[in-house]
């Protein structure tokens, strides 16, 4: 934004905040990242009979500089890596990502030393969708979830209480140590 | 390629098109839209996803269930068959020792951790397949999609299978004179009353205890 959020008072925030919510999950560029499989499944999420277009988004970006929205889709090697860092990182803010499918977000079943075990290693998630692969509806769910996360995004003031509120919450959960199995 | 070369450019610019001359020329723009125009009307094949949710086959492979007998013990006996069977190491179980004083399945051990990491699972099913008793079945809900790693990794509380109406809360004992062989042929129908003064002893508070009075009550009757 151009700054109206950090001179806006306080009750004006939240409707600034909303508007730009709305404005930013209306019409979100995904940038062509298509990794493996999953990008099958992608492309028919883009297709006619699921259509991403009902939700603003059917322009699949092929620069980065276009785009907002990174959905990695397909398992992530180690060779890629580099490349999807990049293209990450030529991508202008505001923007996210959304990792598709089991060998996307966690190496799925490819546990080896070829692939990265999560593109969260890479690029910071947004939201994590599993499956192999994932149906066209279940991306579509993520996609939705990602909007409504973007619509409640905090701006300025209401950013720094929620980013306080979050590492309190961190602080208060249950260490690692004293879980158990996989989520030690 | 001086084949096709010389096949594309071998015959007269007339053959080539439908319509010849000025008229061709004119209609070709037209023509173009041609399948844009005869779509407007065919029937519409878009699926409203999030507002019209169509059903999914019968036997898709959705988010996993663990199940329990009519009497609200649960299935899984924590043999573990199931992790040892998982292609992507998804799932961990932890079996535990059942006592008189705390016993969630029939038999001698019940599943005292189960977890299920849904960024690994691939929705193969061959758990299903590995399970001995059908504790571990699938269900059709695939909306799955969250913001945390951790999140996503599910529990024995969110993947049990919820109390319905008549069955008894664990921990109980198993109905008296029964074997784990007689919860797995379907003898067991429903919580008995010595289940239930068991239960009502234990854990006076236990919201199960009305629904499973009427439930034995009503076998009773019958």
């Amino acid at each position: 934004m151009v700054g109206i959020e950090e001179k806006a008072p306080g009750f004006a925030l939240g409707t600034i905040g909303d508007l730009v919510g709305l404005a930013r999950k209306a019409s979100m560029w995904p940038v062509t990242m298509g990794l493996a499989c999953c990008a099958i499944e992608m492309m028919a999420t883009g297709g006619a009979r699921f259509d991403i277009s009902r939700f603003g988004m059917e322009v699949f970006r092929a620069s980065p500089r276009h785009a907002d929205l990174m959905i990695v889709s397909g398992r992530l090697s180690q060779k890629m890596a580099p490349v999807v860092r990049q293209v990450y990182d030529q991508m202008s803010d505001p923007k996210w990502v959304i990792s598709m499918g089991a060998c996307a977000s966690s190496g799925g079943m490819f546990n080896n030393y070829a692939i990265v075990q999560g593109c969260d290693h890479i690029v910071p998630v947004d939201i994590y969708l599993p499956g192999c692969p994932p149906r066209p509806e279940m991306l579509l769910h993520a996609i939705l979830e990602l909007h409504k996360q973007v619509q409640s995004t905090p701006l300025g003031l209401n950013r720094e209480k929620a980013a306080r509120a979050a590492e309190a919450a961190a602080l208060a959960a249950v260490p690692t140590h004293a879980q158990k199995g996989l989520l030690a | 390629m001086s084949e096709s070369s010389e096949r594309a450019g071998g015959q007269p610019e007339e053959k080539r098109r439908g319509l010849g001359g000025a008229i061709g020329d004119l209609l070709a723009p037209v023509a173009g839209f041609g399948v844009t125009f005869s779509n407007m009307f065919r029937p519409t094949v878009t699926e409203q996803y999030p507002y019209v949710r169509h059903p999914t086959a019968p036997r898709y492979h959705g988010r996993h269930q663990l199940n329990r007998y009519p009497d609200g013990l649960e299935k899984c006996i924590g043999c573990e068959l199931c992790a040892w069977a998982c292609p992507a190491d998804a799932i961990f179980v932890e079996g535990a020792d059942n006592t008189p004083e705390n016993q969630h399945s029939p038999g001698e051990r019940y599943g005292a951790v189960y977890q299920i990491n849904y960024l690994r699972c691939i929705f193969c099913g061959l758990c299903i397949e590995a399970c001995p008793t059908r504790a571990l079945t699938m269900g059709n809900d695939f909306e799955l999609a969250g913001p945390t790693r951790e999140g996503l990794i599910f529990t024995k509380e969110e993947l049990l299978a919820p109390l319905t109406q008549g069955m008894l809360g664990v921990p109980h004992p198993m109905v008296e004179g029964t074997t784990d062989r007689d919860y797995y042929r379907g003898e067991v129908t429903g919580p008995t009353a010595d289940q239930i003064a068991w239960v009502e002893r234990e854990r006076p508070e236990d919201p199960t205890l009305e629904g499973a009075r009427q439930a034995a009550a009503t076998k009773a009757v019958r």
